[in-house]
């Protein structure tokens, strides 16, 4: 008896003990000078992935990147570029050579803001040592495609530094929206003098030589805890910045997030922000509180034309025809999304109108290309048609998928059957070509339609269908070179045609933006890439 | 004894090696890869991944450099959090998941003892009626609904507790208490059981016949014999309560080692699989090395030995 006591005791002040690893701690609520301070409680699911903004790939890390550094421009809360380091911007009439003229602008740390850095940043992301998975950001720019392939020197790369504060850039073509590239995080200076002295810099993103030129400094970081920002007295534009804190926490479970949110703890959910659980999205609805807004980004099936029945243009449309798509976002997806029309969203300039390539769910249309399709196969029924849909595993495109299976297998009498792998392993499988009809997504990271169209430009890279077509090629090699808008556009158009007449990817719905805030929190909001700039957010009582 | 612990201790070794190859090569064998990414790599870049890695060396050169790094305990930079070096991941997150799991292993044999021995004690009464009842319901509901559960009540509805995070005591009673529930009804089961057997048995008799208070015999004779099924189940108990509290840990956002180690095996993040693993192992090795030690000290009828039995 006296050892169990014993034992208890131990067990008892085992728990004592560990409870001392509590994190967390008291906050005040005001600031130096009294008033009262403003803070946004925010979530995101899990740690960003990155805090160096030449390794970040997703829009939680954007999100965070956005807060604590700043390019040469920045976006505005509708996502159109706007001033940012640079001060000046000189573009040559060839419209390929950029002299940017820098603001006097501070790091973090106290630093000026040089141009040197953004020549270090653009090169460092570049340098094939570094393996920067968005590095082919800065194709854009002369010699940086050859210096990441490993077959040029950083030394060819067209970024030039004339003095402290002029930066020239060379670009390969004119590019219209480099203003909006340059905003991009992987284009975001990094300060040279602190990263040479130390190149674990962003390791350490609570530490002392993580810096930022940003409206945010970033406090703290507790791994799948929380992070904490506060406002950036060095920043160039800081009385327009409202907030003084953001407390960002880490909720893996959109269920969680959720009663966190209706208990008033949380003051915004939508991406990057964490998102509304499916299940909610009704009552929000009910409520008139749900803020939904296009967002640049296509949801679709992409067909492997190297598969002996998918090689089929007929099949190919058949398939593309028979799927209900207002039927599908009214009943699972809910999000009210916009039937998919083509590879281009709604939200870039010239494609805000639904294209008419197909007619979406109409079932005589879609039994007569099967039927066309199956006589140059050579089969007689529908039935002998085997189609594998692929996917990856996640309750949302189960329930999509089966939607979708459902009405090919129901109006096309085909046999279609699912079939589901982990992320990792379904991105191989595409990229190896071994599946027949495959989920895929695509948003855009700036708000031009190249940024979709150049996917199908070649084989291979984003490209899994096997797909090429000579003139859609050519089109999009004049869209590179041309200077006038219209013409530009025109092209894009008519290559989005070409494609869509071949039926390699069979669009499903475009998608949208949707979030809740609480009512004291204004000039909240995602812009077309999805993107909430906490710079422009205020809290009022 | 001190054999005996050896024996055991080179025991763990081998079963540490069978389990360090194991895992490695389950990982590569399993298709996908860690650096496989939505928007496609250049040549260059992937191979400069597998260089920093070591990804790109044959397959028992890798091998050899797990075992080393393993041994070591050295086991590198995560490749989903390239910031992040897997030992700083597992040092900052299981003392959590350890607070969590010992505070629901406290919850979880306090209550369960005590709820089988009332229910032994007033056998085929009310009480063992209603406490049978319970023990049903927790062994019957699993952790995740009953974490729901109380989060929505307890925490939304009732606002008696924070609903989700890791800032103080007050946010580990809930997930502690739904981590425990079933572990405590099996308890309970298990202490009634093996109470009214006990307190059947010959010695309680003689006992009572020598007319020892009834609290004595139950707490110093029937109890502690009772308790020799409960000490057997506390090594997998051990193990269910610390690897299995991932879904808690979710559910309530708790920065515990769960959640990496589930999340590591769909990154393919080697590094941190083979780090999770390892030290899993070694923590659960060393529960069933310590409750087979707690044996002796219980029931003085065992004893360790080194060799063979000679009883």
């Amino acid at each position: 008896m006296k050892k169990l006591g014993t034992l208890l005791l131990l067990l008892v002040s085992g728990i004592v003990l560990a409870a001392c690893n509590f994190g967390g701690g008291g906050d005040s609520d005001t600031t130096e000078d009294g008033e009262a301070m403003k803070e946004l409680n925010v979530s995101i699911t899990s740690d960003p992935p990155a805090f160096h903004p030449a390794l970040a790939t997703d829009t939680t890390s954007g999100a965070i990147l956005a807060s604590a550094f700043e390019g040469l421009t920045r976006l505005d809360a509708k996502g159109e570029p706007t001033e940012g380091m640079a001060e000046k911007v000189e573009v040559s009439e060839d419209g390929k050579t950029y002299t940017y003229t820098l603001r006097d602008a501070k790091w973090s740390n106290g630093d000026p803001v040089i141009a040197q850095d953004f020549e270090f940043a653009w090169k460092w992301a570049l340098d094939p040592e570094n393996a920067a998975d968005y590095a082919y950001q800065l194709y854009y720019i002369v010699g940086a495609e050859e210096y990441n392939n490993g077959e040029g020197s950083a030394d060819d790369v067209g970024v030039k530094v004339i003095d402290e504060k002029t930066l020239e850039v060379t670009l390969v073509n004119p590019t219209p929206f480099f203003d909006e590239l340059t905003a991009f995080y992987t284009y975001f200076p990094v300060n040279s003098k602190l990263a040479e002295e130390n190149p674990d810099w962003y390791k350490d993103p609570s530490g002392e030589d993580f810096v930022g030129n940003g409206p945010f400094n970033l406090d703290e970081f507790a791994s799948a805890d929380h992070i904490t920002l506060s406002k950036n007295d060095n920043y160039w534009d800081k009385d327009n910045v409202a907030l003084d804190k953001v407390n960002i926490s880490m909720i893996e479970s959109e269920a969680t997030a959720l009663k966190e949110y209706q208990a008033g703890n949380l003051d915004y959910l939508g991406a990057p922000f964490n998102s509304i659980d499916l299940n909610a999205l009704d009552g929000f609805k009910e409520d008139g509180t749900l803020n939904v807004s296009d967002q640049a980004g296509t949801y679709m099936i992409v067909f492997n034309t190297k598969d002996e029945i998918l090689g089929n243009k007929n099949i190919r449309e058949a398939l593309t025809i028979a799927i209900d798509r207002q039927g599908l976002i009214d009943n699972v997806t809910k999000g009210e999304q916009k039937p998919g029309s083509g590879l281009v969203p709604l939200t870039m300039t010239g494609f805000e109108e639904p294209a008419d390539y197909f007619k979406s769910n109409d079932i005589e249309a879609a039994k007569a290309a099967l039927e066309k399709g199956l006589t140059e196969l050579g089969l007689d029924s529908p039935a002998d048609l085997k189609i594998k849909l692929s996917y990856n595993t996640s309750e949302a495109h189960a329930a999509i998928m089966q939607f979708v299976q459902q009405g090919w297998s129901k109006n096309l009498g085909i046999d279609v059957s699912l079939d589901n792998s982990e992320w990792q392993v379904y991105l191989e499988q595409l990229d190896a070509g071994e599946y027949q009809a495959g989920r895929y997504g695509w948003v855009g990271d700036f708000n031009d339609p190249i940024n979709f169209l150049e996917i199908y430009k070649r084989d291979g890279g984003n490209n899994q269908t096997g797909w090429t077509n000579e003139e859609y090629t050519n089109l999009l090699n004049q869209v590179a070179t041309e200077t006038d808008e219209a013409a530009r556009t025109q092209y894009m158009k008519d290559a989005e045609e070409i494609l869509m007449s071949e039926f390699p990817i069979s669009p499903i719905y475009f998608y949208t933006n949707l979030s809740v805030k609480q009512d004291s929190v204004k000039n909240m909001e995602a812009d077309p890439m999805g993107n909430v700039q906490l710079k422009y957010v205020d809290v009022e009582e | 004894m001190i054999s005996y612990i050896a024996k055991r201790l080179v025991y763990i070794l081998i079963a540490m090696w069978l389990i360090i190859t194991a895992t490695f090569f389950l990982m590569r064998l399993a298709p996908g890869n860690p650096f496989a990414s939505e928007r496609a790599l250049p040549p260059a870049i992937q191979e400069s991944l597998n260089a920093q890695y070591g990804l790109d060396n044959p397959w028992y050169v890798q091998y050899k450099d797990y075992l080393i790094n393993s041994a070591k305990g050295d086991f590198g930079t995560s490749m989903k959090y390239k910031y992040r070096e897997t030992n700083d991941m597992i040092a900052e997150s299981f003392p959590v998941s350890m607070t969590l799991g010992l505070e629901a292993m406290f919850i979880a044999v306090a209550f369960g003892v005590l709820i089988g021995t009332i229910a032994a004690l007033f056998h085929n009464k009310w009480p063992d009626y209603l406490m049978t009842i319970l023990a049903v319901l927790g062994i019957s509901i699993p952790s995740f609904v009953m974490a729901t559960i109380l989060q929505y009540y307890l925490a939304l509805q009732l606002n008696l507790f924070p609903i989700a995070g890791w800032k103080g005591f007050a946010y580990s009673i809930l997930p502690a208490v739904a981590l425990a529930s079933t572990p405590m009804a099996f308890i309970a089961k298990l202490t009634r059981s093996s109470m009214l057997e006990e307190t059947n048995s010959e010695y309680v008799k003689m006992a009572k016949a020598k007319g020892i208070s009834k609290p004595v015999i139950v707490f110093k004779h029937a109890l502690r014999n009772a308790l020799l099924p409960v000490v057997t189940y506390l090594a997998p108990l051990t193990a269910g309560v610390v690897t299995g509290s991932f879904v808690i840990e979710k559910i309530f956002s708790i920065p515990g080692l769960g959640k990496h180690f589930v999340t590591s095996i769909t990154n393919r993040d080697y590094t941190v699989i083979m780090g999770t693993t390892v030290f899993y192992a070694v923590i659960l090795l060393l529960a069933v090395l310590i409750v087979d030690i707690l044996y002796s000290f219980i029931d003085p009828r065992i004893q360790l030995r080194g060799g063979k039995s000679n009883d």
